[in-house]
């Protein structure tokens, strides 16, 4: 293997006078758990929806695996999984009949889906709407749907936010599962204990720019800070974001 | 394109809409309970048989053959009775639309100018009878022979009207109301994004949003005819019927167009919901599909013209109860195709991935 799985060149895109994203680079290897770690309004959301090939950026380039995503490149949509920022189901379908919907755009039998299903633990809600689960479980949901065709590069936009810390915990245990079984994970977080319990790298975001790149640890003790948090307040500054 | 994503999402689609009791019973079951309401209020509201009470002996309708008076039975409805001041009463108050008696040899009639359609068709009926008795009175036979049938409109009973009206507002609804809102809750709930996503091409997504609104739209065109076919209703079809079905499809798309300029650019599901009422219900009024258009302004009859609902309307009674076939038919579904594409075309040009 010798290309990245992702490589991102001078991305810029402004929306009007807002410059969402100005000028990010960055590198994720195979099988790498990568953090993209930034306040709200940092980029984050802008940065990853262009990297999956969502939006065209301004300027700059992506590769995915390889390939480009732009323009829209159905081989390659195969190998990666999304999960959106809000859970993006079908209205008024239990959790089973949404991963059965999203399993079978990918040609992926209903055996594989229920397994799926199992996998994030919400066999016994299969039969739940999908506005009576809880917050935890549609993550849940939206993580297997993101995970159905078995893609070997997935992207999940802040998947912990909103849920208790049990919920946080469980979730974060099948993240780990999931990188494990060898895919490369993108996540963007605003959280630090997130960043620093999950991701051999993290990319430390503000501003539509990428302040730093580097392991937790390798972070912290470069800027001889007590931990992730006290990284991340001293470069993004503690004034209250929007 | 892809049958099993087109299967999963037309499933996907189906499902949460039967699942939504608001929309089923907006959509669905109100224009039928209008169908049934509107049927039975106005079921012998058509054909307005002429009611007259007879005082004593009238020659010229005691002398009628039997044949002759068979057919009369159709158009008036003659009640005798003594009481000539009585009769008069119930003409003044309404009830009976004239008051008919021989005097010597004249016979003589009494009406109310309260409804003039309904006096003017007293009068003329009873004197074609006098003009007949004349003639037959000369003993020669009629130098003149009126050929007559009914042609169509004053014939159409309420429910011929009804039924094509009522239905091709429901099937606006659902079409316009369909389109728009799943365009809309895509939109919110990202779920065009998350396809964009999915190796499927636009084809399914469209084509599977197409599908379940056509069938839709048949089921209710099948439910409405079915129910107006009952013998307490009686609609009669005439013999191209089934050219209401591709009828129906063709209105289906020009409906579902519109639910995609409205849901291009509304934001949330009730403003979505509200403009496409906003647009339905004076369509549906400027289109006749309540009441006929024939004594409308012609400002409000210029305005149909552009108005699907109007021409499929028309369309739909030329072949339900018109006996009329692929003339009548075609044009129309032509028309309502482009007006589809139109249509459509400035909703691609509105259109947006996102509510931001
Ligand atoms: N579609 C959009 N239109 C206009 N401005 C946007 C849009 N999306 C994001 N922005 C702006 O771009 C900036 C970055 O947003 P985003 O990428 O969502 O940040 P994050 O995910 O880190 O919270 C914010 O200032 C946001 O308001
Ligand atoms: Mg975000």
């Amino acid at each position: 293997m010798t290309t990245a799985a992702i490589t991102v060149e001078g991305l810029r895109k402004r929306y009007g006078d807002v410059r969402a994203v100005d000028g990010v680079s960055f590198t994720v290897e195979r099988g790498e758990f990568y953090g993209i770690l930034g306040p709200n309004g940092a980029g984050k959301t802008t940065t990853l929806e262009i990297t999956e090939g969502l939006r065209r950026p301004d300027e700059g380039e992506v590769r995915l695996l390889g390939e480009s995503p732009f323009p829209r490149n159905p081989a390659l949509l195969r190998r990666i999984g999304v999960q959106l920022q809000a859970s993006a189901f079908f209205e008024k379908l239990s959790a089973r009949e949404q991963i059965h919907t999203f399993a079978s755009l990918y040609g992926v039998s209903a055996e594989r889906a229920d397994a799926m299903l199992e996998t994030v633990g919400l066999t016994e809600k299969a039969g739940t709407r999908e506005d009576r689960l809880s917050g935890g479980q549609a993550q849940r949901l939206s993580i297997a749907c993101a995970l159905v065709h078995d893609p070997e590069l997935v992207f999940l936009d802040e998947p912990t936010t909103g849920l208790d810390p049990q919920a946080r915990r469980n979730l974060w245990d099948l993240l780990r599962a999931i990188n494990d079984e060898g895919r490369t994970v993108v996540l963007t977080t605003h959280s630090m204990d997130e960043a620093e319990s999950l991701c051999d790298r993290v990319a430390v975001m503000d501003r539509g720019r990428v302040l730093r790149v580097g392991a937790p640890a390798d972070l912290i003790s470069e800027l001889g800070a007590a931990s992730l948090e006290d990284v991340f307040l001293q470069l993004t500054g503690r004034e209250y974001r929007q | 394109m892809n049958t099993k994503a087109f299967t999963s999402l037309s499933k996907a689609m189906a499902l949460g809409m039967l699942r939504d009791r608001t929309a089923v019973f907006f959509i669905l079951l109100f224009p039928l309970m209008f169908l049934l309401l509107f049927g039975a209020l106005f079921k012998n509201e058509s054909t307005p048989r002429v009611e007259i009470v007879q005082i004593g002996r009238v020659e010229v309708l005691d002398s009628l053959p039997r044949e002759a008076r068979e057919a009369l039975d159709d158009v008036l409805n003659v009640r005798k009775s003594d009481d000539r001041e009585r009769a008069l009463e119930e003409v003044r108050a309404g009830d009976v639309d004239a008051v008919v008696w021989q005097d010597g040899d004249r016979v003589r009639m009494r009406y109310s100018a309260a409804d003039p359609t309904r006096a003017g068709n007293a009068r003329v009926v009873v004197d074609s009878l006098v003009q007949q008795a004349n003639i037959a009175a000369t003993g020669q036979p009629p130098a003149y022979e009126l050929s007559a049938g009914q042609v169509e409109d004053e014939s159409l009973k309420a429910i011929q009207f009804f039924t094509p009206g009522l239905l091709g507002w429901a099937v606006a609804m659902s079409a316009v109301v369909g389109s728009a809102l799943t365009l809309v809750n895509w939109r919110r709930k990202r779920i065009l994004r998350r396809l964009w996503l999915a190796p499927v091409g636009a084809g399914s997504v469209v084509a599977a949003r197409i599908g379940v609104n056509v069938t839709l739209a048949l089921v209710q065109t099948l439910v409405f005819v079915g129910v107006a076919s009952i013998p307490f209703y009686g609609l009669e079809l005439t013999g191209h019927w089934w050219l209401s079905l591709p009828l129906i499809v063709c209105g289906t798309l020009a409906f579902m167009s519109i639910g995609l300029v409205v849901g291009a650019r509304t934001k949330t599901e009730e403003a979505a919901n509200g403009v496409a009422q906003l647009v339905i219900l004076p369509m549906a009024f400027l289109s006749g599909a309540f009441f006929p258009l024939d004594s409308a302004p012609t400002w409000v009859r210029t305005v149909s013209e552009v108005l699907p609902l109007k021409h499929l309307n028309e369309a739909m009674q030329d072949v339900l109860s018109r006996g009329q076939g692929w003339d009548a038919a075609l044009p129309v579904m032509g028309g309502l195709l482009l007006f589809a594409a139109v249509m459509t075309a400035i909703a691609a040009r509105l259109f947006r991935w996102d509510d931001a």
